[in-house]
């Protein structure tokens, strides 16, 4: 009776397995990296960094054959609540690629700190897999899971030098405030649940498309985009960012800085355009004002930093504004171009902001500090990372022909686009912040290029093979993509996510 | 839009020539200073030759239409494309930007700044090169604003690195001062692409398609494109950046600041501003006028107050700039033309003079004025070639400076499409006094620096001495050495080739100017 009564109710649904082989290799890996590091004996805990990367690796095969084969894997699987399309791969792709880069650059930092290496590499892994499920989640319960997902593990990767207070203060503040963000996005989503019937964001988004959202949807959807604000590290919700980035080890700071945060845009995106676009009213001017903030205050406090990584947290605040600003306008015809600015601007953003990373930690090996002063008189002793670091910092600043200035021109272009007082207005704000960002830029390269260096210590700088090759790959990118940039922009054509919307 | 598409190889190649010469150097190590300047010479001369090939090649007879024109896909989902191609307008600035380089490169063999490094800073100046010949051969609008954005960073290094005292300074306030200036042309680039219909970048196109956006829109776009550009000329007020990077500059960077960089701004107004925008052009033209006036009386009462003479040359330049712009602003083909002259005279000549002032410097090891004197007993052939530059740059007949100023004054008493006549004939006093004050300032630093007796600080110092011991230890008088002369000797022959025959330019301009001045007055109902 009981079996004939579970078997009516219960069908196995069918799983198109390709679809999700990345997120199976990673579960995969996971489990193997954890078993294998319980076996491995201490003194080959190297090894565990290889095999990280290579599952990372692995997992990037079924996304270039998802995207090759196309069409009919790309159906909607779990009822359309999960998501294969261009958009969920090309921001898959961007997940694992950023991780790798992390593993390369965690991987002399961890040997040569004597950390934990098996478990850190497996709570990256987790971390990654949250955020490659968040590019295909298409419900709140699966967005909410995704970024609980890769949260959790970042809170401790943030505290990973255990016996340093700052790294401790670093985790804790993290956490408390990233606890906090969940609990907010967690009320605005049961309030969206509540109003609508359905935590479905295509249905979601059907709902409040028709007439004047309640006052119950307005504070939905308020509370909604502030959890995520907390995420993306947008001002008034940035204060967790520059302790934490300067507290946390740099790899770490690295993979917040770029794939937590750009996990967080996914989300915001996703949320956005599917669910939440009816409530124009709502989230234009709130989305208005939070970019302006973000990226004007973000700047003026990075003007005042003397610590390079401080520095570097409170310009991906900035940055985090201009990726903010194009979605001000996305309730209008620009809808289509804020997307696709979004979507570049995490792509490239992505390669310099790492880069820069990397040769932060190249350099530090050798001063054995934080301070920008410390990288005075880098072009004499090592003239390759000093040129790398002037790429990078020039990028971030939107030089052409590097990588962001075709982002910041998408970006711009999808303002202009919309063509509104407002969005004007907000482009001559951002405009206005460009030269103050590159104030800040310019005076680290000025100590690169013009300081002698601080104690006359002219030793060359010994860069290991894993940075090295983390270097090629993001001075790779930043160049290529700045110069070709049709190369990525080709990926931003995103008919599936906005097809849903009609545009 | 007519084009020519023969030799289409020839402009890519002269334009990314020098990258080779950059590839190359990366592979030589820092310490063979010989090598990296031999590889200077070599690549920039390799670029000249590509250069006077193209002039060759250029088929004057039809300088109005674009030549060696190629039009292939760049970033076609914004709708830019890679388009250059080069008319009559702007081949003069392309063949300078290759000259010019080639002969500061030279410069370098015996002058490298003091801080030393040559592969770092021949590497910049290549790059630099690349990103000039870029933005004079660019027809799409993106495709400029990447061109005209890489000469920034090798600049910047430039002056930071190789410069004065105040080098930091100087070289920080260039960068945000030109940074703002292009986040809002920037801005008004693509104001100006959507407002069209967004369907290409393309100079053609937009040119087509400006000229019937309202004519309130029209004077909104233009005043951000005025921001970015009159930055880059420098004009009254955004000029201060000016004096401080040229002052900060090594020679060289002073050289190729004052002749083709700031080009780059002039040339943005009479190719992109003004043919795109014809309406919001006229609207403008008035302030543009009256700017350039004050510019030309300020810069020349700037220039009497200076004691430093490398700082008095770059208040000149303001002044000059002045007239180009006043040329500009006046709308008309004689105007123009006359601006597009200035434009490479104030390049020859101001260049030499930045060159002069490098070498003073090196020799007396200050630029005081006041302790400066004698120099045509001291050093009599320098002394003869400041004089020589000083007069071509106070527009004597006869030399290249007088066909930019002499025109653009007169251009003023007739302006085109209906402006304030009365207005600009006040102008066209105004510029001429300015004239007047021009060769003020220009006779009164030669007579100081050049007349006279030696200063006895540097009477002795002609061989070893004990006077050569004390604060100016090392000052070594000596007249123009060979690699000067090379370096110089081909400024000095186009200053006069121009000057007698000036037609030599104009014919080449003039098509592509009246080509230009029609189209916008198409676009003025």
């Amino acid at each position: 009776m009981i079996t004939a009564l579970l078997a009516q109710a219960w069908q196995a649904p069918t799983i198109d397995w390709h679809a999700i082989a990345p997120e199976l290799v990673l579960v995969a890996g996971i489990n193997l990296v954890l078993f294998i590091d319980l076996w491995l004996d201490e003194s080959k805990k190297w090894a565990m960094a290889t095999l990280s990367g290579m599952v990372l690796l692995g997992a990037f095969v079924p996304v270039v054959t998802l995207a090759v084969v196309g069409g009919d894997v790309r159906d909607a699987i779990f009822d359309g609540r999960y998501m294969i399309d261009e958009y969920a791969l090309v921001l898959k792709g961007l997940f694992l690629l950023v991780g790798y880069v992390v593993v390369l650059m965690s991987q002399t930092e961890l040997e040569e700190g004597g950390y934990y290496q098996g478990e850190f590499y497996v709570l990256l892994l987790v971390s990654v897999l949250g955020m490659v499920m968040m590019a295909s989640s298409r419900d709140l319960l699966s967005v909410f899971v995704a970024l609980e997902l890769l949260s959790i593990p970042a809170y401790m990767m943030a505290a990973w030098r255990k016996r340093d207070p700052k790294s401790n203060e670093a985790g804790v503040k993290y956490y408390l405030l990233g606890v906090f963000a969940s609990g907010v996005l967690l009320y605005g989503m049961s309030l969206l649940y509540g109003t609508t019937g359905t935590t479905k964001l295509t249905e979601i988004g059907a709902a409040l498309a028709i007439g004047d959202p309640s006052v119950m949807q307005v504070l939905a959807v308020v509370l909604v985009i502030t959890g995520f604000a907390f995420k993306i590290s947008a001002v008034p919700f940035h204060t967790w960012a520059p302790d934490t980035y300067q507290g946390a080890p740099t790899p770490v700071t690295a993979f917040l800085s770029v794939a937590s945060k750009a996990a967080g845009f996914t989300a915001l995106l996703t949320v956005l355009y599917l669910g939440l676009y009816g409530a124009t009213g709502v989230h234009e001017p709130y989305i208005w004002v939070l970019a302006a903030l973000t990226m004007t205050i973000g700047n003026v406090v990075a003007l005042r930093q003397t610590n390079i990584v401080r520095m570097l947290a409170y310009s991906s605040v900035s940055q985090g504004g201009f990726i903010l600003m194009p979605l001000a306008v996305m309730a209008t015809d620009a809808a289509e171009s804020a997307l696709r600015a979004v979507v570049i601007y995490l792509l490239i953003y992505a390669f310099s902001n790492l880069g820069a990373f990397c040769v932060i930690m190249a350099v530090a090996r050798k001063t054995r500090s934080g301070e920008i002063s410390s990288f005075g008189g880098l072009m004499g002793y090592a003239p390759g990372l000093g040129v790398l670091m002037t790429v990078f910092l020039a990028s971030l600043a939107g030089i052409p022909p590097l990588g962001i200035w075709i982002a910041k021109l998408q970006s711009f272009r999808a303002l202009i686009d919309a063509g509104s007082t407002a969005a004007y207005a907000l482009a001559v704000i951002a405009a206005v912040n460009t030269v103050i960002a590159a104030a800040y830029y310019m005076r680290v390269l000025r100590q690169i290029w013009m300081a002698p260096a601080p104690d006359g210590d002219t030793s060359p700088v010994v860069v290991p093979p894993p940075i090295r090759l983390a270097l090629a790959i993001t001075a790779g990118g930043t160049v290529v993509l700045g110069i070709l940039p049709g190369l990525v922009l080709r990926f931003a054509d995103l008919p599936d996510l906005t097809g849903a919307l009609g545009f | 839009m007519q084009t020519l598409t023969n030799d289409n190889w020839l402009l890519t190649v002269g334009t990314f020539l020098p990258l080779v010469g950059v590839a190359l150097m990366m592979f030589v190590p820092a310490s063979d200073e010989r090598a990296h300047k031999q590889i200077g010479i070599v690549t920039s001369a390799a670029t000249l030759a590509v250069g006077i090939w193209t002039l060759l090649r250029f088929d004057f007879d039809q300088s109005e239409k674009l030549q060696f024109f190629v039009d292939s896909e760049w970033i076609t989902v914004i709708h830019s494309n890679y388009t250059i191609g080069l008319d009559g307008i702007s081949l003069p600035l392309y063949v300078l930007s290759m000259a010019v380089t080639l002969l500061v490169m030279i410069y370098t063999w015996d002058n490298m700044p003091d801080a030393g490094n040559p592969k770092s800073f021949i590497m910049l100046m290549l790059v630099l090169q690349v990103g000039m010949a870029g933005s004079f051969i660019a027809q799409d609008l993106i495709l400029f604003f990447v061109f005209f954005e890489v000469v920034l960073l090798p600049m910047y290094f430039m002056i930071g690195v190789w410069g004065g005292e105040d080098r930091q300074y100087a070289s920080l306030k260039f960068f945000l001062y030109t940074m703002f200036g292009s986040a809002l042309m920037l801005v008004a680039f693509l104001a100006l692409f959507f407002q069209t219909g967004a369907e290409s970048f393309s100079f053609h196109h937009l040119a087509e398609a400006g000229a019937l956006i309202d004519r309130d829109v029209q004077v909104w776009i233009f005043a951000g494109m005025f921001i970015g550009f009159a930055v880059k000329v420098p004009m009254f007020p955004f000029h201060t950046w000016l004096p401080d990077a040229h002052t900060q500059a090594p020679t060289q960077g002073s050289v190729i600041l004052a002749a083709i960089l700031l080009k780059l701004g002039t040339y943005g107004f009479v190719r992109i501003a003004i043919p795109m925008l014809p309406q919001g052009a006229k609207a403008w033209a008035p302030v543009i006028g009256i700017l350039a006036v004050i510019g030309i009386i300020y810069g020349a009462l700037g220039c009497l107050a200076q004691t430093d003479m490398k700082r008095l040359i770059a208040f000149s330049s303001v002044a000059h700039m002045g007239f180009v712009m006043l040329g500009i602003s006046t709308l008309t083909e004689f105007g123009i033309n006359a601006a597009l002259f200035g434009m490479v005279a104030h390049g020859l000549i101001t260049g030499m003079l930045f060159f002069l002032a490098g070498s003073v410097k090196h020799r007396y090891h200050t630029l005081e004025i006041n302790r400066l004197s004698g120099m045509l007993i001291q050093m009599p052939r320098l002394g003869w070639i400041l004089g020589f530059a000083a007069m071509a740059s106070l527009g004597l007949p006869g030399l290249a400076g007088f066909w930019g100023e002499f025109p653009a004054i007169l251009s003023a008493y007739n302006p085109n499409f209906g402006l304030d006549v009365t207005l600009y004939r006040t102008l066209m006093v105004i510029a001429a006094l300015g004239t007047v004050l021009a060769a003020a300032y220009l006779l009164w630093l030669y007579q100081r620096t050049a007349f006279g007796r030696p200063n006895p600080e540097f009477a002795g110092t002609h061989s070893v001495g004990a006077a050569a011991a004390d604060d100016h230890h090392g000052a070594d008088i000596h007249d123009v050495t060979p690699i000067e002369w090379i370096a110089w000797t081909p400024f000095l022959i186009a200053i006069v080739v121009f000057g007698v025959y000036p037609q030599l330019m104009f014919g080449v301009m003039d098509p592509a100017v009246t080509a230009l001045v029609e189209r916008v007055g198409a676009g003025i109902p």
